[in-house]
């Protein structure tokens, strides 16, 4: 390959190292099943407080896992605890306590 | 005066409880809101003072409660607690009787024979000393059962006892060595002095023919004063603490206190009124069917009153209200646990940012709202809407397109402010529709919609309704000819008592088999919206153990009116389950059809005429 001493683009790897896994390693600890979640979607597709804000499980369980506090924080708890969602997920997630431990995550990170 | 070093502990242990006793209650007192305040006030010079008092009577000392539960139990329970009363009450009489003229301490009449080795012949004499003996072997029977119920609790109708703490136990052992001792000390003085009746008389004979009587019967009455010293230090602090507060609960109750949405005194007194006798362990499904024994009411009880919540385990409830209808005290469980949840759970939101409303109101006579879980049983809402068309009724689907809630999971697990700010949004669309009835499938929103929105519109289940429309006319349905049974979901059996109507409507359409689990006694499919804890595998074993007791005798059909319950059946049942609407609407006589059509061509003409 040609060095022409610059590149296209800037570095695209991933720092894994900064990844914050505290909460999810704490909903983890609490209640084990987020880790069957497949990110399928079913969750968010009937979702009683998805209908009226950008509240989606999927997106809230992928934030957890990449440790996004900010996104988590602000949509967390518009949850209505109706319980569609614990119906609806084909992999058995106990989705309702999984949005309850990550609210405990978030209320309580800094004790993390 | 009357006097000896012995009656230091008894006397000490009385004074500290009382003081301990007086500051808590008046600190209790001066925590109530004003209105509360008053109403306790007033209620001491009402009739309804007469009512408490009887309540007292029937449940602190006889324990009718517990004597339908098991007469054993009763029994253990009665004999304890009355015979006590009686002990302390007669023994005063007695002493009063004796010695009319001077005040004596309060000690004197516990420790009558002490001071009194030698009567003069007093009104009654023997009378009061073979009562007193009597009253004394009734406790004495009671403390033998509750030694044999910590050996075998089955034999009082307990599969379960509840686990007890170190601090309990150590006040339970003080308390089973109060009434021995009292029967040691009798008897010696009994065998020293001569007297004494056909218990504490025999006994003293029998011990003073080969024990050193004049010796041992001194320390036999440092030892019940001892006992009964530590048992008054240790009450405020152990389960005995339910003795005094479960009479400020039943006068509380009496003056028409209520629980409140946050923590009241009245919270703390139910909490202390626990005696964590343990008959909400059995009834709990979690304990029968899921084999989780740690969670239950009595554990909650304590957990609050000690402040060390467990999360996990207090949130691991179904609220389906089954210990709370079996409570001997009549503690409202449910409302104290949904308290502590809120403490637990509560945080503070953006109302107007939490709730968007989404649909605008449309001017109707009848609300039909289906709530969350009637979406995700479409068949429920197919049958509601051809009920409703066939029967002429001018309704609006309100959550036709979804995303309504009506608050009460948010309710359930503590979120209270984000319950009410979903409510008021609610109120807000209901009101303008202007419409005089609202009907939902869903019993969890009925629940919130009658108790919680306050609204000025009748509120029916559709099983109300429906059975509304068949009586007037409305609505024919034509006989199925098959075997069913019904089950009660948890909010239509226990916290409103709707029984009538379904089984009305039912009667009508299959032949209704009986169960054991209905009514007030029915079950909770597992599926609970207020249990967030529990894995999925325990919520089948519950459904499918609430499944097997109902289909005991083999029904064609599983009928219930709740799509949560519905649902969570139709995962575990070998036959089929069907809500109350879509058994109607199936059952719906051709002529309804034929309206049905008619109407809907009509309202297809009206629009296409606004078109």
């Amino acid at each position: 390959m040609i060095e022409f001493g610059y590149s296209l683009q800037s570095n695209r790897q991933i720092d894994f190292d900064l990844n914050d896994r505290r909460m999810l390693k704490y909903v983890r600890k609490n209640e084990p099943s987020i880790d069957w979640c497949m990110s399928c979607g079913t969750c968010a597709s009937g979702c009683t407080a998805g209908a009226t804000s950008d509240f989606s499980l999927r997106r809230m369980i992928l934030m957890t896992r990449r440790g996004e506090e900010d996104e988590l924080k602000t949509n967390i708890f518009r949850c209505r605890f109706c319980g569609k969602c614990i119906n609806a997920c084909p992999r058995g997630v106990n989705t309702r306590n999984v949005i309850y431990w990550m609210q405990q995550a978030v209320k309580n990170i800094n004790a993390l | 005066m009357k006097f000896d070093y012995f009656v230091l502990p008894f006397t000490l242990g009385l004074v500290f409880l009382f003081i301990y006793l007086g500051i808590t209650y008046a600190r209790w007192f001066m925590q109530l809101d004003k209105p509360d305040r008053k109403a306790i006030g007033k209620g001491f010079f009402s009739l309804k003072l007469f009512s408490a008092v009887r309540e007292i009577i029937l449940e602190s000392l006889l324990h009718r409660k517990i004597f339908r539960k098991n007469l054993l139990l009763g029994f253990m329970h009665m004999s304890l607690a009355f015979g006590w009363f009686l002990l302390i009450f007669i023994g005063n009489i007695e002493d009063r009787v004796y010695e009319p003229q001077t005040l004596n301490p309060p000690y004197v009449p516990i420790f009558f024979r002490f001071f009194n080795t030698t009567v003069h012949p007093f009104p009654f004499h023997n009378f009061f000393s073979v009562l007193m003996d009597l009253i004394l072997l009734l406790v004495l029977a009671g403390i033998v059962l509750a030694w044999g119920k910590r050996i075998r609790s089955r034999a009082y109708g307990m599969r379960r006892t509840t686990k007890l703490s170190l601090g309990d136990k150590f006040a339970m052992v003080s308390l089973w060595f109060v009434f021995p001792l009292r029967l040691l000390a009798e008897s010696f003085t009994h065998a020293v002095y001569g007297g004494g009746e056909f218990l504490t008389g025999t006994v003293g004979n029998l011990l003073g023919s080969f024990l050193p009587a004049s010796a041992l019967f001194y320390p036999a009455w440092w030892a019940y004063s001892l006992s009964l010293g530590v048992f008054f230090l240790a009450l405020p602090f152990s389960r005995y603490m339910h003795i005094p507060t479960e009479v400020v609960l039943i006068l509380s109750r009496h003056f028409g206190l209520k629980e409140k949405k946050e923590h009241t005194p009245l919270t703390d007194v139910e909490v202390h009124s626990c005696s964590r006798c343990g008959i909400c362990i059995d009834t709990c499904q979690l304990a029968f069917a899921g084999g989780i024994k740690h969670v239950q009411s009595a554990y909650q009880l304590r957990a609050i009153r000690y402040q060390h919540i467990n999360p996990a385990e207090h949130l691991n409830c179904m609220m389906c209200g089954r210990c709370e209808n079996v409570c001997p005290v009549g503690i409202n469980i449910k409302d104290v646990r949904l308290i502590s949840r809120n403490k637990l759970n509560g945080y503070p939101i953006d109302k107007n940012e939490f709730v968007r409303p989404t649909v605008k109101p449309v001017k109707t006579d009848v609300i039909y709202f289906g709530g969350c879980m009637t979406h995700q049983t479409p068949a429920i809402k197919k049958s509601m809407t051809k009920i409703l068309r066939s029967a002429g009724v001018n309704y609006w689907f309100m959550d036709e397109q979804g995303g309504i809630c009506c608050g009460r999971p948010s309710i359930l697990t503590g979120h209270t402010e984000q319950a009410e700010a979903i409510m008021n949004s609610n109120v807000q669309i209901i009101r303008q529709s202007g419409a005089k009835i609202m009907v939902t499938s869903c019993p969890i929103c009925y629940k919130v919609f009658k108790q919680d929105y306050n609204l000025d519109i009748d509120v029916l289940h559709h099983s109300q309704y429906i059975n509304q429309l068949l009586a007037d006319g409305k609505l024919n349905v034509k006989a199925m000819g098959s075997n069913a049974v019904y089950h009660d979901p948890c909010e239509l059996s226990r916290d409103i008592r709707v029984y009538e109507e379904p089984r009305n409507i039912l009667e009508k359409i299959v032949r209704l088999v009986p169960s054991t689990y209905e009514k007030d006694n029915s079950l909770c499919c597992g599926g609970s919206l207020a249990n967030l804890s529990i894995s999925l595998e325990k919520r089948l074993e519950i459904t499918q153990d609430a499944l097997d007791k109902l289909t005991v005798q083999k029904p064609d059909l599983l009928i219930t009116s709740c799509p949560q319950c519905k649902k969570t059946f139709e995962k575990a049942s070998g036959i089929p389950v069907r809500d109350l609407a879509e058994i109607v609407a199936s059952a719906m006589s051709a002529t309804d059809k034929s309206a049905e059509k008619s109407i809907r061509q009509k309202k297809h003409l009206q629009a296409s005429e606004q078109y």
